[in-house]
């Protein structure tokens, strides 16, 4: 089962995500900042991370960098949930590290194909 | 789905009330960087599940508000103290719009015009960068440049033929193509062709990718627009080409780049990328895919998230009713266990007691659950001043203390209303106009201060200003003029306090916006007193006036003393009574023609027969021996009650009387006893009323506050 972790500091939003990604047959794990997403990440190899921007303690830029360095989970795909589209947001997100983005709210079926387009 | 939209609602709750609190701080220049960022991420995380949900209009004003916030938070703006009252007004309308939302109650949700209009003069302030400035939510597709031959309808069967070429960004972003190619073959049955011509003599690159470039070719025509979102991700670090061609020549267009299986320069291992165009991708997953080995660990780490738990409060209170049951239960079974002759130091008796305790915790846990800071409560208050404020056009503050109190949700529901009106009247009446404050050699901004504390098994909630003071010569002549005290009473500065409290009573001689909405201090009373509280005044001229509430930690249970009057078993609670007595020849004194007062360590307070009092029974004809409960007042003063008999101290499960009953004065409510006995319990504040009026029998004359 592909292993999905999610990271966002809004309840609501981890919530639709592990329903959204559960229903799709997604094993989910959920984080609620970047801190504590890569104190999750110590004990998991998900095959795919999707991580909100604006978060307490660790946000998502800094949780991407982290991820990035060298590990042995920096080869993993990472999308960013986003609340603005702007083009300069995703360019951003890009030169962080990510892979690609997901805007909020999120659509379940383009979150999904979102996830096989970066982690098959 | 519905689950998530109710906690989105009370997460909404707590992002509110971090935001309010952000505010505040910032406001006291108390914040630090990590301030602006919270307030921040509670507007922007509205944001987003609101959006989710398609709450437009609290997305909508969100976003505006957000935006605002991030101008402040990148320093681009720097508020002052009218721009803080507009954030607060923001936060007040934010709140109003998730009530709305919640409640699917469109018709109250007219955002205020003029907090919008404030915050869109913030959110487009000086020349700021009109980024993020739009409100939009779709999921916008970056348009990519198709060469698209438009040929136009009535054209023979054409296929789709799709061009990529990724950049060493692409990988870098770890996108994979395999994965790309998969998802386009959702599209169409396709043929896929690796091209490899570009790539160098393998003994001299690095190993970077971006030398490869594929050739998809369809079965049929794909809609363009759904190979662009394929190539969403990576559409500015790849070149695509997406074609038609017809279909008779379905490789006609075979050009340079020639899709040639086998290059005699390549090296062995890149043979693997160079599948045939009938093969499944599937090989390119050999080095390319990212490490995608499943661990067998599973997954238990979320140690570090808070244990909580969200509970229907139906099932709390469920489970309150049933600790209650079992209180009675266990009082009924150590009473027949008493009754049946089984020696104190017996087995029984001593797990029974052991019984007790247990149930005593059980008991004492499950009203924690029920126990909420009035934080929530405060933060409420604070908006009622700044309306109640600005509608005057008085400079006020609220201080608040004591926030983590907590006190039973019931309570705190309750109270919001009295607490409201009472906030209301602070500012309205309380606080002098700025002119007469200046006079007086006050600071401008009056001062309303809202503190909660648990003292004494009780929760006192006191609020303060620092107006002028009850001004007493008025009150007293208002209340003479309404007929609602006699024309030479003689009452003490404290008692002309009271007088406030009761019914019809209103001082403001002029009826503003605020009062006159027919809500007196009476009514304050009556809901506090309903909830088993007592609200006291005290008033210093010049110094202010403070209101002090003091309510029961909860609202299911009470420590009782069983008592007998007249053969009729009632239920004193235990936390007013300061101390019991024998009335003797000596402590009781006659005052007037049938009253007594008792002297307590040289004080004398007022004995009032409960027989009498209640109408069980005639005065009795001496007093001398009888046991007398002290009660005491939230003001200090003290009244003794008459009983025949102390039976027994315990723990009682408060049964609310029905509304059928009417409201019998000195009655609060009901219990069952261990031998299924009904008792009343009784109010022994109002029995025992401080009034000097120590009679006995007497018609019960004006009723005085407390």
């Amino acid at each position: 089962m592909t292993q999905v972790l999610a990271v966002d500091d809004s309840r609501t939003i981890r919530d639709m995500l592990n329903l959204t990604l559960s229903q799709a047959g997604f094993e989910t794990h959920l984080a609620e900042d970047g801190q504590h997403g890569l104190e999750v990440l110590e004990e998991l190899a998900p095959d795919v991370i999707i991580t909100d921007i604006n978060m307490p303690r660790l946000d998502g830029f800094g949780f991407i960098d982290a991820v990035r360095k060298p590990t042995r989970y920096d080869a993993v795909p990472i999308l960013v949930l986003t609340t603005e589209s702007a083009p300069e947001l995703k360019s951003r997100a890009r030169n962080a590290g990510a892979t690609g983005w997901i805007v909020k709210p999120f659509d379940p079926v383009k979150l999904v194909r979102a996830l096989e387009l970066v982690s098959g | 789905m519905a689950e998530i939209r109710a906690s989105f609602f009370v997460e909404c709750e707590e992002l509110l009330e971090s935001l309010n609190d952000g505010l505040a701080a910032m406001e006291d220049g108390g914040g630090d960087g990590e301030t602006i960022n919270v307030v921040f991420r509670a507007v922007h995380s509205i944001k987003g599940g609101a959006g989710a949900f398609g709450l437009s209009d609290l997305v909508n004003f969100a976003h505006i508000y957000e935006t605002v916030l991030d101008r402040v938070r990148s320093g681009d703006f720097t508020p002052e103290a009218a721009d803080y009252l507009t954030f607060f007004s923001s936060a007040d309308v934010l709140s109003d719009l998730v009530k709305a939302s919640r409640d699917g109650d469109d018709t109250g949700a007219a955002i205020n015009a003029k907090v919008l209009g404030e915050l869109q003069r913030l959110e487009g302030g000086g020349e700021g960068p009109a980024e993020e400035a739009e409100v939009e939510f779709v999921p916008t597709i970056l348009p990519l440049d198709f060469e698209d031959e438009d040929d136009g309808p009535g054209q023979v069967a054409e296929v789709t033929r799709v061009r990529f070429r990724p950049h060493a960004e692409l990988f870098q972003a770890k996108n994979e193509p395999l994965f790309i190619i998969r998802c386009l073959e959702k599209l169409g049955k396709i043929s896929v062709v690796c091209e490899t011509s570009e790539v160098p003599d393998l003994s001299a690159r690095d190993g970077a990718p971006g030398f490869l470039s594929w050739l998809v070719s369809f079965d049929t025509a794909v809609d363009h627009q759904a190979i662009n979102e394929v190539f969403e991700f990576v559409a500015d670090i790849c070149d695509i080409e997406v074609s038609a061609v017809p279909l008779e020549t379905p490789n006609a267009e075979d050009a340079s780049p020639s899709p040639s299986p086998d290059r005699p320069d390549l090296a062995e291992p890149h043979r693997l990328e160079n599948p045939s165009p009938q093969d499944e991708p599937t090989e390119l997953k050999a080095d390319t895919t990212p490490a995608a080995e499943p661990t067998a660990q599973e997954a238990a780490p979320m140690a570090a998230q808070k244990a909580t738990v969200r509970v229907d409060l139906e099932k709390i209170d469920r489970l309150v009713n049933l600790v209650g049951e079992l209180v009675i239960n266990q009082a009924m079974l150590s009473q027949s266990v008493a009754a049946s002759g089984i020696p104190a130091n017996s087995a029984v008796a001593q797990g029974l007691e052991e019984f007790m305790q247990l149930t005593r915790d059980v008991q004492d846990s499950v009203m924690m659950i029920r126990a909420q800071p009035v934080k929530s409560l405060f933060q409420r208050m604070s908006r009622i001043v700044r309306e109640a404020s600005a509608s005057i056009d008085k400079n006020v503050r609220l201080k608040t203390s004591g926030e983590t109190t907590e006190v039973d949700k019931t309570v705190i529901e309750r109270l919001a209303d009295p607490l409201t009106h009472m906030i209301r009247n602070a500012v309205d009446h309380g606080l002098e106009q700025a002119d007469v404050r200046a006079a007086a050699g006050k600071p401008a901004v009056g001062t309303v201060s809202l503190s909660a504390a648990h003292r004494s098994g009780r929760v006192i909630i006191e609020v303060s200003d620092d107006g002028a003071g009850i001004n007493g010569e008025k009150v007293l002549k208002k209340a003479i003029e309404k007929g609602l005290v006699s024309q030479n009473s003689n009452l003490t500065p404290q008692e002309i306090d009271n007088l406030l409290f009761l019914p019809g009573f209103s001082t403001a001689t002029e009826v503003s916006s605020l009062s006159g909405r027919g809500v007196g201090m009476d009514v304050v009373k009556s809901a506090i007193t309903s909830l088993g509280g007592r609200v006291s005044i005290s008033s210093i001229p010049g110094k202010g006036t403070t209101f002090s509430i003091s309510l029961p930690l909860t609202l299911a249970v009470l420590d009782g003393m069983v008592v007998e009057v007249a053969g009729e078993t009632l239920v004193v609670p235990l936390n007013a009574i300061l101390e019991t007595l024998t009335v003797t020849d000596t402590n009781l004194k006659p005052l007037g023609a049938t009253g007594n007062v008792i002297e307590i360590r040289g004080g004398f307070a007022p004995l009032i027969d409960l027989g009498v009092e209640l109408g069980y029974r005639g005065p009795k004809e001496r007093y001398q021996g009888a046991i007398a409960l002290v009660i005491g007042h939230e003001d200090g003063s003290r009244g003794t009650l008459v009983v025949d008999a102390i039976q027994d101290q315990r723990q009682v499960v408060i049964k609310g009387l029905q509304p059928g009953f009417g409201d019998v004065r000195g009655i609060a409510a009901a219990t069952i006893l261990g031998d299924g006995q009904i008792a009343l319990i009784l109010d022994p504040i109002t029995l025992a009323k401080p009034d000097g009026s120590a009679v006995t029998g007497r018609e019960p004359q004006l009723q005085m506050a407390i």
